[in-house]
C-alpha cells in the first residue's frame, strides 16, 4: 500500500461526500480518514472507514450499539493501532505516533465509561489536561525553584477559567470521583480541552444526563467550537443533540459508514432509518 | 491557627509530618542529653535503623502508595546502598576524615548507583501494564541477595581489588578489605549517627512531598489513577512511574547507607525477601500514599520486637496479632482502595478501552 505524502492535501481531492460547512471550505480539512479499519481475531470492527472533518466543523458520529464508533476514536487516538488505512490530522499521517504523541499533535477525547482521575481533585484533573503546558521540570518543582510558582499560579488560573465554561470553578476543590454523573461528564470535557486541541473527540457526552442538562451541553458545545475554533466530532444517541447542532453526520453500522449528509438528509434516509428501526416487514 | 485551617489539605499533612518527626528528634535527643540512661539501651541501638527503615518506608510509600505499582524487592536496593556505601566509606577513611561529609558523600553514592539500578529495572517493566514489576523486583532482591554473599572487594594503595566466588585479592600494605563475601561487610568505625539519620528522613520527606506537590507527581498520580486517560491528556505513564521508581530507589540506597555505617557489621542476607515484605507492611499499615502514616509505622513496628522479646518464642505471632488488631483499629481504608483497584485494573484488561 502507498503511504499518503505529508503535505497537507487540497479539499477537492478529498474523496469525502462530508458537507464541510462554508467558512471551512479552501482549507484542508483538520481530520481526514482513509480506508481506516481493523481487526479483532475475526471480526472486523470497523471496516473502510472513510471522513473528513473541517477545521470548525461540527461533526457527529452516529449508530446502534457496537457499530465501531468508540472504535472509530481508539483508532483516531492510537489506543488501538489501525489494521488499515490512514489518519491525516491536519494533513500529518498519525501511522507512527502513539496515544500521547497525538495528543501532543492535537487530538483530545472524552471516554464512553468516565475516566476520571478519580482520587484527584477537579482542579488538578484540569492541571493535568494543562501538563505539557506547564513550564517547569522535576528539579524546579522538588526545589520550588521561581519558575515552579510562576508557573503553578498560571495553571490555576487557567484551570479555573476553563472550569467556568461550564460554571465549575466552585467545585474544584473536590476530589473528581466524588461529583455527580453530569458534572463528570462536563469535567471530561475540560480536561480535554486543556490539552488545546485542534480536534475534540466526545464520546456520549450526554449520556446520564436530564433533557436539561442535555440542552445546556448542546449550547456549551457551540460555544467551545466559537470561543477555541475548534473541530469536535461526536458519538451521541441522543437525536435533538445531535440533529441539532452537527454540521456533519456518519452513520456507522456493523463498522461500515452506511450513510453521511446533513442531519436533515440522514433524517429522510431510508438506509439509516432500517438500520435503527429494522426493516419493514412487506404485508 | 486561621492560616492552617485554610490550607490545603497536602501541604497540612506535610507540615504535620515534618512537625512529628522534628518534635521526636528533639525530644530523643533531650533525653540522651539529660536523662539518666538515655532513651534506654534497646531503642538507643535502634535508632539508625529506626531512621533507616523510616526513609525505606517512605520511599517504597511513593511507589506503593503513590505511583500504584507494588515492589516486592525493595531491600534489594537497601542492599546495594549498604554495601556501595559502606565500601566507599571505608576507602575514603583516610581521605575524607570528616565523618559527617565522609557519610554524605557514601550515601550519595549509594543513592546514585541503587537509582541506576531502578533504571535498569524500570526499562523492561514499567512499559507493560500489569502486576510485572511485583515479579521482576521480587527476582531481583534474591538476586541481588546472592550476588552480594559471592562478593569480595578490597582496596589498597594501588586502586580497588575485585574476586568473585572465592577470594583471590591480594591486597598489599595497608590494604582494607571491603566486602568479605558471606562475611559481609566488617565496620568498626559506625559513622552514621542518630543525627545523620534525622537528616535522611527530613530530605526524603522534602524530596516526596514536593515531588508529590509538583506537576511531576501530580503526574504519577494521573498514571496510578487512570493509564489509559492519562496518556489520552499527553502523559507519557511509562515516564512517570519511572521517574517515581527511580526516585525511590535512590532514596532507598541512601537508607542503605545509613543502615549499614551504623552496623559494626552486616551481611547480605539481612537484605533479603522478609526486609521487602516487612518495609511493605509498613507502607500498608501507616495507609498507602500517607506519609507520617509510614513515618510512625516503621518507627513502632521497628522497635516492637525488640520490646516483645519477653514473649520469647512466641514473639512473632504476638506480633502478627498486634499488626492485625492495628489494621482492625483503623480499618485501613487505603488498603482496601488498594484492593479495589487490583480489581478494577483486573477488569479493565478484559475489558479493553471503551
Ligand atoms: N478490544 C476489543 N477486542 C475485541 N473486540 C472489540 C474490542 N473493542 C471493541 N470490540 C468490538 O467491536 C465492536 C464495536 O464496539 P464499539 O466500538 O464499542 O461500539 P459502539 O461504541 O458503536 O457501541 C463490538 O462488537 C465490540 O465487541
Ligand atoms: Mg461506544
Amino acid at each position: 500500500m502507498s503511504r499518503i505524502p505529508k503535505e497537507p492535501t487540497k479539499l477537492v481531492t478529498v474523496p469525502s461526500p462530508n458537507k464541510i460547512p462554508e467558512r471551512d471550505i479552501d482549507k484542508s480539512p483538520i481530520l481526514e480518514c482513509q480506508h481506516l479499519g481493523i481487526d479483532f481475531g475475526g471480526l472486523s470492527a470497523v471496516k473502510d472507514f472513510n471522513m473528513a472533518i473541517g477545521r470548525t466543523e461540527i461533526a457527529g458520529l452516529i449508530g446502534p450499539n457496537g457499530a465501531g464508533k468508540t472504535t472509530v476514536f481508539n483508532l483516531l487516538t492510537k489506543v488501538y493501532q489501525p489494521t488499515r488505512g490512514t489518519i491525516l490530522l491536519d494533513g500529518v499521517d498519525t501511522h507512527n505516533m502513539n496515544t500521547v504523541q497525538v495528543n501532543k499533535a492535537g487530538i483530545a477525547r472524552t471516554f464512553q465509561n468516565i475516566r476520571l482521575f478519580n482520587n484527584l481533585t477537579v482542579e488538578d484533573n484540569v492541571k493535568l489536561g494543562l501538563h505539557n503546558h506547564i513550564g517547569y521540570g522535576m528539579w524546579s518543582g522538588i526545589f520550588r525553584l521561581p519558575s515552579y510558582w510562576r508557573e503553578e499560579k498560571v495553571a490555576h488560573e487557567r484551570a479555573m477559567e476553563l472550569l467556568s465554561i461550564f460554571d465549575m470553578g466552585y467545585l474544584a476543590k473536590y476530589k473528581a470521583g466524588s461529583l455527580p454523573y453530569g458534572a463528570q461528564r462536563k469535567l471530561e470535557i475540560v480536561r480535554a480541552l486543556a490539552t488545546n486541541p485542534s480536534l475534540l473527540l466526545l464520546d456520549e457526552p450526554a449520556a446520564g444526563m436530564n433533557p436539561s442538562e442535555t440542552a445546556e451541553l448542546m449550547e456549551n458545545i457551540v460555544k467551545i467550537r466559537d470561543t477555541f475554533g475548534i473541530a469536535i466530532l461526536l458519538i451521541e444517541h441522543d437525536m435533538s443533540l445531535v440533529m441539532g447542532i452537527c454540521e456533519g453526520i456518519a452513520v456507522l453500522n456493523f463498522g461500515q459508514i452506511i450513510a453521511k449528509g446533513t442531519p436533515d438528509e440522514i433524517k429522510n434516509d431510508p438506509v439509516v432509518i432500517e438500520a435503527y428501526l429494522g426493516k419493514k416487514k412487506e404485508a | 491557627m486561621n492560616r492552617i485551617l485554610h490550607m490545603k489539605k497536602s501541604t497540612r499533612s506535610s507540615l504535620f509530618t515534618y512537625t512529628l518527626v522534628i518534635v521526636a528528634y528533639v525530644v530523643i535527643q533531650l533525653l540522651r542529653a539529660f536523662r539518666e540512661g538515655g532513651v534506654g539501651s534497646v531503642l538507643e541501638g535502634q535508632l539508625v535503623p529506626i531512621c533507616a527503615y523510616v526513609t525505606m518506608a517512605l520511599a517504597l510509600n511513593l511507589v506503593v502508595g503513590v505511583s500504584g505499582e507494588l515492589s516486592l524487592g525493595h531491600a534489594g536496593f537497601m542492599s546495594i546502598g549498604a554495601f556501595a556505601g559502606c565500601s566507599v566509606a571505608a576507602a575514603l577513611q583516610n581521605t575524607v576524615t570528616l565523618d559527617p561529609l565522609r557519610l554524605a558523600l557514601s550515601m550519595v553514592l549509594g543513592a546514585v548507583i541503587a537509582g541506576f539500578f531502578g533504571f535498569l529495572i524500570g526499562v523492561p517493566v514499567l512499559r507493560l501494564n500489569g502486576d510485572y514489576l511485583a515479579i521482576v523486583t521480587l527476582a531481583f532482591g534474591e538476586i541481588i541477595k546472592s550476588l552480594v554473599t559471592n562478593i569480595y572487594l578490597g582496596v589498597d594503595a594501588d586502586g580497588p581489588q575485585f574476586s568473585f566466588l572465592s577470594n583471590n585479592n591480594q591486597l598489599g600494605e595497608g590494604g582494607i578489605e571491603l566486602i568479605r563475601g558471606p562475611v559481609g561487610v566488617t565496620n568498626s568505625e559506625r559513622i552514621a549517627t542518630f543525627t545523620a539519620g534525622f537528616v535522611l528522613v527530613l530530605v526524603a520527606l522534602f524530596i516526596i512531598f514536593n515531588l508529590v506537590n509538583s506537576r511531576t507527581g501530580r503526574a504519577i498520580m494521573a498514571a496510578r489513577d487512570n493509564r489509559i486517560a492519562a496518556e489520552s491528556v499527553g502523559i507519557s505513564v511509562t515516564k512517570y512511574k519511572m521517574i517515581a521508581f527511580v526516585t525511590s530507589a535512590a532514596l532507598a540506597g541512601a537508607a542503605g547507607t545509613l543502615y549499614g555505617c551504623g552496623q559494626v557489621t552486616f551481611t547480605a542476607t539481612k537484605f533479603d525477601f522478609n526486609t521487602s515484605i516487612l518495609i511493605l507492611v509498613f507502607v500498608v499499615l501507616g495507609g498507602l500514599g500517607n506519609m507520617w502514616g509510614s513515618v510512625i509505622a516503621a518507627a513502632a513496628l521497628t522497635i516492637l520486637p525488640e520490646a516483645l522479646r519477653q514473649f520469647a518464642d512466641y514473639r512473632m505471632l504476638v506480633y502478627a496479632i498486634v499488626l492485625i488488631l492495628v489494621m482492625l483499629a483503623t480499618n485501613n481504608p487505603t488498603l482496601w482502595n488498594f484492593i479495589a483497584r487490583i480489581r478494577e485494573q483486573r477488569q479493565e484488561k478484559k475489558e479493553g478501552a471503551k
